[in-house]
């Protein structure tokens, strides 16, 4: 059964004249009929379902509309269309430092943090040391807030956050808070709980990070959607997609394609390594014009392209005996 | 519902825990002000109005002292509430919580205040010798209708001002045509019968007047004026409802 399903989920925005206006100036435009709102969709159609135990990464380039769905997902939003259907509790991880009050102390807003995510007080009895702990604060908790740094703030957050074992866990740019050893400590953190059979949504610019941690992938672009499935291969097209130059850039239509741009990527990889491969036993050539990831892979897939059957044959050979592996 | 209350009762409490927090931040004195703040109000307005009021009304300063507990209560609970949807605008954006909860704190914050002025009020009822009897009870009845309709006023107000941020001045405005309207430091029986009537359409009047009668003349209002007060009460909180559920989701892109 689908612990998250959303069906033709479609969420619209509007933005215009009404933010800053006061009400003079709302009376005068209604008046002029110079009172302008703009709608626009910030999610169409989008449609997917998890399992439990699977993660989602959403990926897409700014303003494709992957916070405002995780919005609609954690209930802060209603989709103007479509319906989302979560089964279980949800820990949402949005933006973590913000919310916290400046003027009270460490120790009220952590409980005041607990109770907002919807801990029991009897909950956060008990776990208030641990939580304190975690976040290495224990010399700050009768401080007021505003007298943390940022790092110490948004370890707090984590802390809290990441205490209990949801069954669905929502996490937005999240997953690198702190200092390099708290950096490790909350990683470790993360994985534990996602071990644990948790049903998760990632968001993250990084491919890699949702190359590690997901299983499946949503692919939205301004509001559409492009793509959803096995993470593999649309991180693959994804990743093609964002090394092509802005102008030359063109969306999959379908899976099939993408499926085609994911088989020339693995074999794009494989000739990368061995040109590396082959330059480092090379002596470098002095005054030679460096080459930029961009650069590279626009050549390496024109050349691939170009390539006949034959000479594709070894790549082919190679990936097919990889993936038996 | 139940269910709903216990979910978060917790979180209720931090919240209004959080509201008194904030508002004796940096005081010396904190709560001691809730009771202190009326007693200076009340101090002010008995020195100048007794001068001209003082034969016309027995327990002039009790008279007085029910229209301020009353209105100030009204005013602090409206005026905070009013902010509270904006002040918290960065926690509902991030997480799904009821919206309404930082009105009904801030509401709870105030009426504890009002709670502790109470007391007050009621040693002033000592001082001044009024006779105590078990009709002192009725006054429960004026007390649920104020709260009732300041949380409905609260609701409107607060929508309002996530939309339109002039909302706080115009009120201000109100607020002080509200307090001249509302009998606080005069009285009103030297007006003719029909003006007299036609302050009880104003709904903070008909509630401090259910004060003085009761503690001042130890009568108990009529069961048509029983009606009246809990039809203003109703009628706004049913309007107040009646905003939230119409622009609860429009929040979100004011903020």
């Amino acid at each position: 059964m689908a612990v998250v399903e959303c069906k033709n989920v479609s969420i619209r925005y509007i933005t215009g004249d009404f933010k800053a206006i006061g009400l003079k100036e709302y009376v005068m435009r209604k008046l002029t009929r110079n009172y302008h709102v703009t709608e626009f969709w910030a999610d169409r159609n989008v449609t997917f379902s998890l399992e439990k135990g699977d993660m989602l990464g959403i990926l897409g380039t700014n303003g494709a509309g992957k916070s405002t769905l995780l919005k609609a997902i954690t209930g802060i939003m209603v989709p103007t269309e479509g319906e989302v259907k979560c089964e279980g509790s949800i820990a949402a991880l949005l933006e973590l430092a913000s919310g916290f009050d400046p003027d009270l102390t460490v120790r009220e807003n952590t409980y005041l943090r607990g109770a907002l995510l919807g801990y029991t007080r009897k909950f956060m009895d008990e776990k208030y040391k641990e939580i304190i702990e975690f976040a290495e604060l224990e010399e700050f908790q009768g401080h007021f807030f505003k007298q943390l740094s940022s790092g110490m703030k948004s370890r707090l957050a984590f802390s809290i956050a990441c205490l209990i074992n949801p069954d669905i866990i929502i996490l937005d740019e999240v997953l690198s808070v702190g200092d390099g050893a708290f950096k490790q400590k909350s990683g470790n953190r993360m994985k534990e709980i996602l071990n644990h059979g948790v049903t998760g949504l990632l968001v993250s610019h990084s491919v890699s990070q949702v190359r590690d941690l997901c299983n499946k992938v949503l692919w939205l672009d301004h509001g559409k959607q492009i793509a959803f499935g096995d993470a593999f291969d649309i991180c693959n097209a994804y990743e093609h997609f964002l090394a092509t130059p802005k102008s030359e850039q063109k969306l999959p239509k379908n899976m099939a394609e993408i499926m085609e741009i994911s088989h020339k990527f693995q074999i794009y990889k494989l000739i990368e390594r061995e040109e590396i491969l082959r330059k480092r036993k090379k002596k470098k050539v002095p005054g030679a014009v460096k080459e930029t990831a961009i650069q590279r892979e626009q050549r390496i897939m024109e050349k691939i392209n170009s390539m006949t059957p034959e000479e594709l044959e070894p790549y082919e050979q190679e990936l097919l005996e990889t993936e038996s592996v | 519902m139940v269910e709903k209350v216990q979910k978060y009762q917790f979180l209720f409490s931090e919240l209004v825990k959080r509201d008194f927090k904030q508002k004796y931040k940096r005081t010396s004195l904190g709560m001691v002000w809730s009771i202190l703040a009326p007693l200076l109000n009340l101090f002010v307005l008995d020195m100048v109005f007794s001068a001209f009021f003082r034969r016309e009304q027995e327990y002039f300063t009790i008279y007085l002292f029910s229209g301020v507990l009353i209105f100030n209560f009204f005013s602090e609970s409206t005026k905070g509430g009013m902010a509270s949807l904006m002040a918290n605008a960065k926690i509902f954006t991030k997480v799904n919580v009821p919206k309404y909860l930082f009105l009904f704190s801030k509401n709870v914050s105030a009426l504890i205040n009002f709670g502790l002025t109470l007391v007050l009020y009621f040693i002033f009822c000592l001082i001044y010798k009024i006779p105590f009897g078990p009709h002192m009870l009725t006054l429960i009845f004026p007390v649920i209708c104020v709260t009732l309709f300041n949380v409905g006023m609260g609701m409107v107000l607060s929508a309002l001002f996530v939309f339109f941020r002039d909302v706080q001045y115009l009120y201000d405005v109100f607020l002080t045509l509200l307090r001249y309207m509302s009998a606080i430091f005069y009285t009103v029986t030297r007006f003719p019968l029909q003006m007299q009537r036609l302050l009880l359409l104003n709904p903070i009047y008909a509630y401090i007047k259910y004060f003085r009668m009761v503690v001042i003349e130890q009568t108990i209002p009529s069961f048509e004026y029983h009606v009246m007060c809990l039809f203003y009460a109703l009628a706004m909180l049913g309007l107040g409802f009646w905003f939230y559920k119409k622009y609860n989701h429009q929040f979100l892109y004011y903020v």
